[in-house]
């Protein structure tokens, strides 16, 4: 079933030429950065261009966005924080390796993983070193504390860098390619090879199973106030609920039906506002409270890889397989 | 054809020559650009090709089946390839000389975004003239290397006299009857012979193998991996046939490494056409058989403690 949205908002966008498939966006400021597979960072406001040659020969494969900068990995090993202003500083190398993850905490800290090496640098410049049981496919540093978890087969590990504590093991039989904190800090959820959901409830170790998916969930993003994590990999935006205890026995929402998979979630920063871009280059804004819908993007044929609301929800950034971006902003 | 990726694999024992061929496909004068997925740095003296290192990460899929198995670093690494599409025209998985071709194969099946991206074209195995015999009786993956192939480079046939390399060709045959085998020395073999073969495209499998049909000569040796066949001289019912190769490949999986089958369904034009790896099958109807073909059903499994005559019986049973 398909449901026309009752209002376009289309002409509130401004069509960005990326040039090659975006991997990631973020923001720094007023300018929209977006990271390329070519390389390359294209930071702009919508009319002035500026291209950073990041990873000058190389190929970028994650990005994440870290205080003032916007944190890229590549496939030439190499971990290069990105400024507004254009300026790079490699942060992190593993020659001869590809960067499989990438995560942003508080304070400017990061952390990227190559093979079973895992890698902080906190905001002091401090580097600390992890050995994962496998891959380590997924990071994601806790909320609260300096604690980063990192999805591997067959589990989720949580480790404190900064002490010698015993990294904390929450098995669970599979592959889980990344992983995702709550903002609380309650509740740790991993995607999986298997088109499934994982979650544990860290206080008391409780196992949650969220399935049903016909395919890999590729994005996971929670509500501002933390009671909602919508995720992709479904004909729908898959919406579960965090508040109380948790969406265990309960059923998710299903919100932007259409006959195509959405491909990547943004919750808004301040408001129960979801956007969902879809595998066809389909962009709606869904309100959770009424389920009413604004199309932002028609489907341009090429599915959305990255979105990304600016600090005050004002504008969003995205970026497709073709290279095709935009710069959306909310009329006033 | 789509615009998938065609990825070539290549297999064979520690010494075989893998490495020897892979230098020759890459330096040879093709036109043609290759991303290349090794698991050790340095062996590769090509620069101008990209060259990605694997660690051979093999999953379990959580369907309590044991031989549902994919690899993970290369669902990672094709991932990460298709970011830079257009870079280059064909992606070459070098395996380890331990490693089960198994897994690798599965990928293609069983990752949905590999499979949607990308389409396994071969399994090429290079093997020692030299050595094979005695790697068959002590190792069991160069043995499955063999069974798993659609491409044999047979290498290193100097070293050999000519009734050695008759006798280990038998060997491979006895153990995978339907590769196409090509005697070398310093593995070199035109590489049209290695690359675009389409040997998982199941339109191919008549165009590659025309004697697929024709009645096989049997080889008896006491390989525990060993081929079998079993051929209709006319229609199967489809409606028996399905449920019970269904049911076969779910319970025989583990022991059944390939599986290939060529099928007149009773009231249907076209060839089915099928084939597997363990539990996966992939299967369709392809070609129209042609006016005054013989109209006839063939199966062949390669795989281990293959029960000939329970196989033989149960396919009869499903002619139409």
């Amino acid at each position: 079933m398909t449901v026309a949205p009752s209002q376009s908002l289309t002409e509130h966008v401004v069509a960005v030429e990326a040039g090659a498939h975006v991997i990631g966006a973020g923001w720094l400021g007023s300018k929209a950065a977006f990271a390329l597979a070519d390389g390359h960072l294209l930071l702009t406001d919508g009319s002035e261009h500026t291209r950073v040659a990041a990873h000058p020969g190389g190929g970028i494969l994650v990005s994440a966005h870290a205080g003032k900068t916007i944190v890229t990995g590549g496939d030439d090993g190499r971990v290069v924080a990105t400024a507004a202003d254009g300026s790079t500083r490699e942060c992190g190398k593993e020659p001869g390796r590809w960067i499989d993850a990438l995560a942003s905490g508080r304070d400017g800290a990061i952390a990227w993983s190559a093979g079973k090496a895992v890698r902080t640098l906190d905001g002091k410049g401090q580097m600390r070193s992890f050995t994962a049981p496998t891959t380590a496919q997924g990071l994601a540093f806790m909320p609260k504390g300096y604690r980063l978890a990192v999805a591997h087969y067959n589990g989720v590990t949580l480790w404190f860098p900064n002490t010698d504590a015993k990294p904390d093991v929450f098995a669970w039989k599979g592959s889980h390619l990344s992983v995702t904190v709550s903002p609380d800090g309650q509740y740790a959820v991993t995607a999986m090879q298997e088109n499934a959901l994982h979650g544990w409830r860290l206080s008391d170790r409780k196992d949650m199973r969220m399935s049903g998916y016909p395919s890999k969930t590729r994005s996971l993003s929670w509500s501002h106030d933390g009671n909602w994590l919508a995720t992709s990999g479904a004909e729908a935006a898959i919406v579960w609920p965090f508040d109380k205890q948790g969406p265990m026995g309960r059923a998710p929402r299903e919100c932007g039906v259409r006959p195509v998979r959405v491909a990547r979630v943004a919750f808004h920063p301040r408001a129960l506002v979801l956007a969902s871009a879809y595998d066809d280059g389909t962009i709606l804004l869904i309100r959770l409270t009424d389920a009413s819908e604004l199309l932002v993007q028609d489907a341009t044929g090429s599915p959305i890889t990255a979105l990304a609301w600016n600090d005050t929800g004002r504008s969003l950034a995205f970026g497709d397989e073709a290279g095709n971006g935009g710069l959306f902003t909310l009329p006033s | 054809m789509s615009d998938k990726i065609p990825v070539t694999v290549l297999t064979g024992y520690l010494g075989a020559g893998k490495t020897t061929l892979l230098n020759r496909i890459l330096s040879e004068p093709h036109g043609k650009k290759f991303a290349v997925v090794v698991n050790e740095f340095g062996e590769v003296g090509i620069d101008n090709e990209l060259v990605v290192g694997a660690d051979e990460e093999v999953f379990e899929m959580n369907n309590g089946c044991i031989c549902c198995t994919v690899r993970g670093d290369l669902i990672r690494i094709i991932d990460g390839l298709m970011k830079r599409k257009g870079q280059f025209d064909a992606i070459i998985v070098e395996t380890t000389g331990l490693a089960d071709p198994a897994p690798v194969a599965q990928t293609f099946f069983m990752d949905e975004d590999v499979s949607s991206k990308t389409r396994l074209d071969a399994v090429v195995t290079v093997v020692d003239a030299k050595w094979l015999t005695e790697r068959l009786k002590d190792a069991p993956e160069a043995k499955n290397q063999v069974a798993f192939a659609d491409v044999i480079i047979l290498n290193k046939t100097d070293l050999v006299t000519a009734e050695e390399l008759a006798a280990v060709e038998a060997q491979i045959r006895a153990i995978n009857p339907y590769a196409k085998i090509h005697r070398t020395q310093r593995a070199g073999v035109d590489i049209a012979e290695v690359l675009g073969r389409n040997a998982f495209d199941l339109d191919r499998v008549l165009e590659l193998e025309p004697a697929f049909l024709e009645e096989g000569h049997h080889h008896h040796h006491d390989e525990d991996v060993q081929s079998v066949s079993f051929t209709i001289p006319g229609d199967v019912d489809p409606a028996k046939f399905m449920p019970w190769i269904n049911e076969l490949v779910q319970q025989e999986g583990p022991n059944i490494l390939r599986s290939k089958g060529i099928l007149a369904f009773k009231g249907e034009p076209k060839r089915f056409v099928f084939q597997g790896v363990h539990m996966i099958l992939d299967g369709d109807l392809t070609l129209d058989w042609k006016p005054g073909e013989k109209r006839q059903s063939k199966i062949v499994f390669i795989g281990r403690n293959l029960n000939r005559e329970a196989l033989n019986k149960a396919f009869l049973a499903c002619a139409a």
